[in-house]
């Protein structure tokens, strides 16, 4: 009689490390991205959703060929930029500067720092008629709008960083006797700066809605401008490519300052 | 040893001289005495090591030696002038991570040289040699979060060393190490001690750290602080921790921790009677 081997030979199984993604997420959002866009192409054309405002991607890609070469864009996006750029600097050096004002005193801070996140997560953009009186119809508005929509979230993250600062290197700078104005410039201001950057990262970005905003609201040139004219027109492809344009430019900014600040943690 | 009275019996000006140094802190619940007078004379080059029971009021007395603490009873004088605030001529050691973790070594130690002003180039060079004394010449260019405790804890020395003060005081500044660093990092403040002949005053729990390092330990009293006893530690210079394994330490240890017991015993039974209410 001869042994019969019974066991059976099982194929190994490729399993997934646990936690591991199906997918790489770079590669799930660019099917997610190709999906989208392909259902919305196909909608358009079919006839699924209205053609004429709401329209194909390949249609917004037209008109996103066309406000370029019109040289539309650029200029505008140019003035966008330094209007977000110069409120982004009022802004930060103000925001700074009172959240410096919260954290001296115990009891300014208490009594004012519950309005300056009241005042962050309000749409500051809807005083805009109050600054059109007081500037007038220009840049200057817009860019007062914008370093008003950037400044609550610097304060509060300035005020965070500056409290946070450990005492013992205070202490240091005591030891060392240091004048109050190097104490802030050589300590409390260095050691705060990654606390302070992350408010400056989102108040950038707050600044950057609030011009485009006012900007479209006034009808006085930039990207806000643009948007707004484009629609007057009922030139719509041209109008959501400028739309999208936005988008990009901040996510772009965004994941740039995100970076920026990594790699300024992680080198200090 | 030498009795309480004696302490600060010396005719000669010291380098350092504590006289009747005390303080109280309002409380909601009334006044606590930290502090009960406290005097103190340290000659130059010498190296005096305060142990007690945690809440003795060691770190209140450094405070105000140091300056951190303005609002005290009594004087302290360097050289004979009173000083009351922080002040250049002492210089501070904490016990917690103090290094700038935005500077490299090298700017950290070249700190207090910039703070007055002193060209580049110059407190380069001296912030170099000073590296160079506590061991840490080939690091200039690291950042602290890439050095380990007892390197930050060395370019913190440095750093107080930069100003030259005439008197150093360290506040536990071995406490977060563990006790090989320890050890080896006590042999480097030796040899500065000695190179320098720097008039010194350690605050320390450890009484091993305390006879290895001192020409003179204060044990203090448990809360109110004040000094107890004063132990003289006549143990040969150059010293190293390898001395530890001696007849003549374990003595000096047996003998601090003789009176040190009984405080400790006070502090702990406050702390146990605290925590069972």
């Amino acid at each position: 009689m001869t042994a019969v081997n019974t066991a059976t030979v099982v194929p190994p199984v490729r399993r997934r490390a646990a936690g591991k993604p199906l997918l790489p997420p770079l590669v799930a959002r660019l099917l997610f991205l190709v999906f989208a866009i392909g259902f919305w192409e196909v909608a358009s054309r079919y006839g699924w959703i209205n053609a004429f405002t709401a329209p194909a991607p390949s249609a917004i890609w037209s008109g996103f060929i066309q406000i370029i070469v019109a040289g539309e864009l650029g200029a505008a996006f140019v003035r966008t930029f330094l209007e977000a750029l110069a409120a982004s600097a009022i802004g930060a050096i103000g925001g700074i500067a009172i959240g410096w004002w919260l954290h001296s005193s115990k009891k300014i801070g208490l009594a004012y720092t519950s309005w300056v996140a009241a005042a962050a997560s309000a749409p500051l953009v809807l005083l805009y008629p109050l600054f059109l009186v007081i500037f007038g119809r220009n840049s200057s508005t817009i860019v007062a709008m914008g370093a008003l929509g950037c400044m609550p979230p610097i304060i509060l993250k300035a005020k965070d960083g500056l409290d946070g600062v450990r005492p013992v290197l205070l202490n240091v700078g005591r030891a060392f006797s240091l004048t109050p104005r190097q104490q802030f410039t050589m300590i409390q201001f260095p050691a705060a700066l990654p606390v302070i950057f992350t408010g400056i990262r989102i108040g950038l970005l707050f600044a950057i809605i609030n011009v485009v905003g006012v900007e479209f609201l006034i009808a006085f040139g930039g990207l806000g401008e643009l948007i707004s004219d484009l629609g007057d027109r009922f030139d719509y492809p041209a109008m959501y490519a400028a739309i999208f344009f936005v988008v990009l430019v901040s996510i772009a900014f965004f994941y740039l300052t995100e970076k920026l600040e990594i790699w300024l943690l992680s080198s200090k | 040893m030498t009795d309480v009275t004696s302490i600060a019996t010396d005719t000669k000006t010291p380098a350092l001289r504590i006289r009747d140094v005390a303080k109280t802190f309002s409380t909601p619940h009334g006044d606590v005495v930290a502090l009960k007078p406290v005097s103190i004379d340290i000659k130059q080059g010498e190296f005096i090591a305060i142990i007690g029971p945690s809440g003795c009021g060691k770190s209140t007395l450094m405070n105000a030696v140091g300056g951190l603490l303005e609002d005290y009873e009594g004087t302290v004088e360097v050289d004979g002038k009173v000083v009351r605030g922080c002040h250049q001529e002492i210089g501070m050691v904490f016990q917690e991570e103090s290094t700038f973790p935005w500077r490299t070594a090298l700017d950290n130690v070249a700190f207090p040289l910039e703070a007055a002003g002193v060209g580049k180039e110059e407190r380069h060079a001296k912030a170099m040699e000073l590296l160079n004394l506590v061991g840490l010449d080939g690091f200039e260019n690291r950042f602290p979060a890439e050095l380990s405790g007892g390197m930050r804890q060395r370019i913190a020395i440095a750093r107080t060393l930069a100003f030259k003060p005439r008197i150093l005081l360290m506040d536990e500044p071995f406490a977060a190490l563990d006790e090989q660093t320890r050890l080896l990092l006590g042999d480097k403040v030796l040899q500065i001690q000695q190179e320098l002949n720097q008039t010194t005053m350690l605050i320390t729990h450890n009484i091993a750290e305390a006879v290895q390092l001192a020409d003179r330990v204060l044990i203090m009293t448990f809360r109110p602080g004040t000094i107890k006893r004063v132990v003289d530690i006549d143990l040969p210079r150059p010293r190293s921790s390898k001395m530890m394994g001696g007849e003549r330490f374990g003595h000096f240890v047996a003998t601090i921790w003789e009176d040190l017991r009984e405080e400790a015993s006070k502090g702990l039974l406050e702390l146990e009677q605290v925590r069972s209410t």
